[in-house]
């Protein structure tokens, strides 16, 4: 019976139903072979025209950039299939050799661009095989700091703005609170948080956490008292208790608020968490900027914000991932 | 289709409103919605409040299923006065508001699992489906569903679990005409077969006259019973049947609706 439901459904749904009339040979991805085109210039422009002061990793690139053609080549040669989903990025991928090129041919080749300032994509290329330990370690303890920091203050945050959305009195007194000091940014706390806290990791974790939690606190209440109230009159007469009207009523039709506190609060300990590193913790990402700086390694700096980009770009679509998952019901949400 | 639900049968509530009066704290002042209401329904009677829109008839529903207290006066069901919502007395609005995160078939099994009855109750689920022609869509969610087959569904989580009383607040408002008519008849059908009492707010003349026994006509707010009219036909009705056609006018007549377009 269940099979039926599902058939009928993606046929309202409008989903195709498996096409076994594959073409005899698959089609080309002529968007991808450009793209290969691109790298393949790329590769021979690092590899054949010599740097102005050579460069450690001129070599390493080149061969990196003749790998990235080859894979392109295949996956156009070899048609659709799995890889079809990358199709329409072909002109990224294109784009991606003629900055990357660009890039090296401003500096590297001809130095148009002066240093330190401006390193070529080779010296962050050094700077990812020669210092790959100590960027690695900052990144691990920066999610040491981040995610019990994050995952604390969004469990309080969610609590907190439950209870304020379902208890008047808890709205009450929590409310004004919520307001007065919700828009202090976190970053202020920080003075207050290295003197009061025996650490300057617990302290960072709090800092933290206070980012994280007003945003899911204030969000969820308003999800909480958003709430249809019909809903409630139909669990109500339904024979629902307090607690069930809670669980199965206002805390999943709030979970879109919800997801809504915990991107803005992702964002904004992201924000706190680079400045708490800079300023005590003396570890994670936000002190190997600060470390490069000091040195003048600016190769360093830009490898540094290159990793942090993916791994904050990473995380929060991760939080989306499990949104889109929780939240399958809903439709039209905001596309991350 | 299924024609009951294999629970044992209980007779229909008896419903007892005794000069109730109700009324709403507003910024304007008290503004009142209710004012000496005293009606009886009988057990298993189906009864239609008719009157004109926002005169306070979904109050008294409400009041009825122990959501709000009256302000005066009493409210009572097989003559013991309502102080709470109860399992028995259940309301179907004019919207679904089906949960839109549960699938139809966990929207259906909400008042089991309210009051832990959920686990053995999977047959039950399956013939409450049945029994609104929804078993093939017991996996989809509400937003896929139209506002037909929604309202089909409000009804089968309310049916599964064999209330004594059902309150209908204007429950096919908002249906298409044709998409009306059809539930209209299966809303007869399921009355007939299942024995609960059901009590129908509305402001279509035709839609009372089609389903109800008696009609009972209330004035604008705060709304006064002004009319009583018993409808005596045989279901399954016909709109154009003349004694219908005749009450029609009348009705009309006491709603003040008595020219002729």
């Amino acid at each position: 019976m269940n099979s039926i439901a599902e058939t009928d459904r993606f046929a309202l749904l409008g989903a195709s139903s498996q096409d076994k009339s594959a073409p005899i040979l698959p089609p080309l991805w002529r968007g991808g072979l450009a793209a290969a085109a691109g790298w393949a210039v790329a590769a021979s422009l690092t590899w054949f025209w010599p740097d102005l002061t050579p460069w450690a990793r001129t070599d390493l690139l080149a061969l990196l950039e003749l790998g990235v053609t080859l894979l392109l080549a295949a996956v156009a040669l070899s048609g659709g299939g799995r890889f079809a989903l990358i199709h329409p990025y072909n002109r990224w991928f294109g784009a991606l050799a003629g900055i990357l090129t660009l890039w090296q041919v401003l500096t590297a080749k001809t130095g148009l661009l002066p240093l330190p300032f401006f390193p070529p994509p080779q010296s962050i290329l050094e700077v990812y095989t020669d210092d790959a330990a100590r960027l690695f370690e900052s990144v691990w303890r920066s999610l040491f700091l981040l995610i019990p920091g994050y995952a604390i203050g969004g469990i309080l945050g969610f609590t907190t703005g439950a209870l304020i959305g379902w208890s008047k009195a808890a709205n009450y007194w929590g409310h004004p609170v919520l307001r007065f000091v919700g828009p202090l940014p976190a970053t202020a706390w920080l003075p207050i948080a290295f003197f009061f806290f025996p650490g300057s990791h617990s302290a960072s974790t709090f800092l933290v956490g206070l980012a994280t939690f007003f945003p899911v606190a204030v969000l969820t209440a308003s999800g909480v008292k958003g709430v249809n109230s019909a809903y409630y009159d139909i669990a109500r007469t339904l024979g629902g208790s307090e607690r069930f009207l809670i669980l199965k009523v206002a805390v999943p039709a709030a979970l879109p608020n919800v997801f809504v506190g915990l991107f803005m609060g992702l964002g904004s300990s992201f924000a706190v968490l680079i400045i708490a590193e800079m300023m005590g913790v003396k570890a994670g990402l936000g002190w190997y900027l600060q470390w490069a700086q000091g040195w003048a390694a600016y190769a360093n700096l830009y490898g540094a914000l290159i990793v942090m980009a993916l791994l904050f770009s990473g995380l929060i679509s991760l939080l989306f991932f499990v949104r889109d998952r929780v939240l399958a019901w809903q439709k039209g949400i905001v596309r991350w | 289709m299924v024609t009951n639900l294999d629970a044992p049968a209980k007779a229909g509530l008896s419903i007892q409103t005794r000069a109730v009066g109700h009324w709403f704290d507003s910024k304007d002042g008290r503004l009142d919605v209710l004012d000496d209401v005293t009606i009886d329904v009988e057990p298993g009677e189906f009864v239609a409040l008719l009157g004109p829109s926002g005169c306070g008839k979904s109050t008294l529903l409400r009041l009825i299923a122990g959501l709000e207290a009256p302000r005066t006066g009493k409210v009572g069901a097989d003559k013991i006065r309502i102080v709470g919502p109860d399992p028995s007395r259940l309301l179907v609005f004019q919207d679904p508001t089906l949960y839109p995160w549960r699938t139809v078939r966990e929207n259906v099994a909400l008042g089991l699992e309210a009051t832990g009855q959920i686990k053995g109750s999977q047959a039950r689920i399956d013939q409450a489906l049945d029994l609104v022609g929804l078993r093939d869509f017991a996996g989809a969610l509400p937003n896929e569903l139209s506002g037909g087959m929604a309202q089909r569904a409000a009804l089968a989580r309310v049916l599964v679990n064999n209330p004594r009383l059902l309150l209908l607040d204007e429950p096919l408002g908002k249906l298409d005409s044709l998409t009306r008519m059809t539930l209209q008849a299966e809303l007869v059908k399921l009355w007939k077969d299942a024995g609960f009492t059901a009590l129908l707010v509305t402001h279509d003349v035709e839609e009372a006259l089609l389903l109800a026994q008696r009609i009972l006509v209330f004035s604008p707010r705060p709304a006064r019973v002004v009319r009583e009219i018993r409808v005596g036909a045989a279901y399954p009705r016909h709109r154009d049947a003349p004694e219908l056609q005749a009450l029609r006018r009348e009705i009309l007549v006491s709603l003040g609706h008595d020219h002729e377009l």
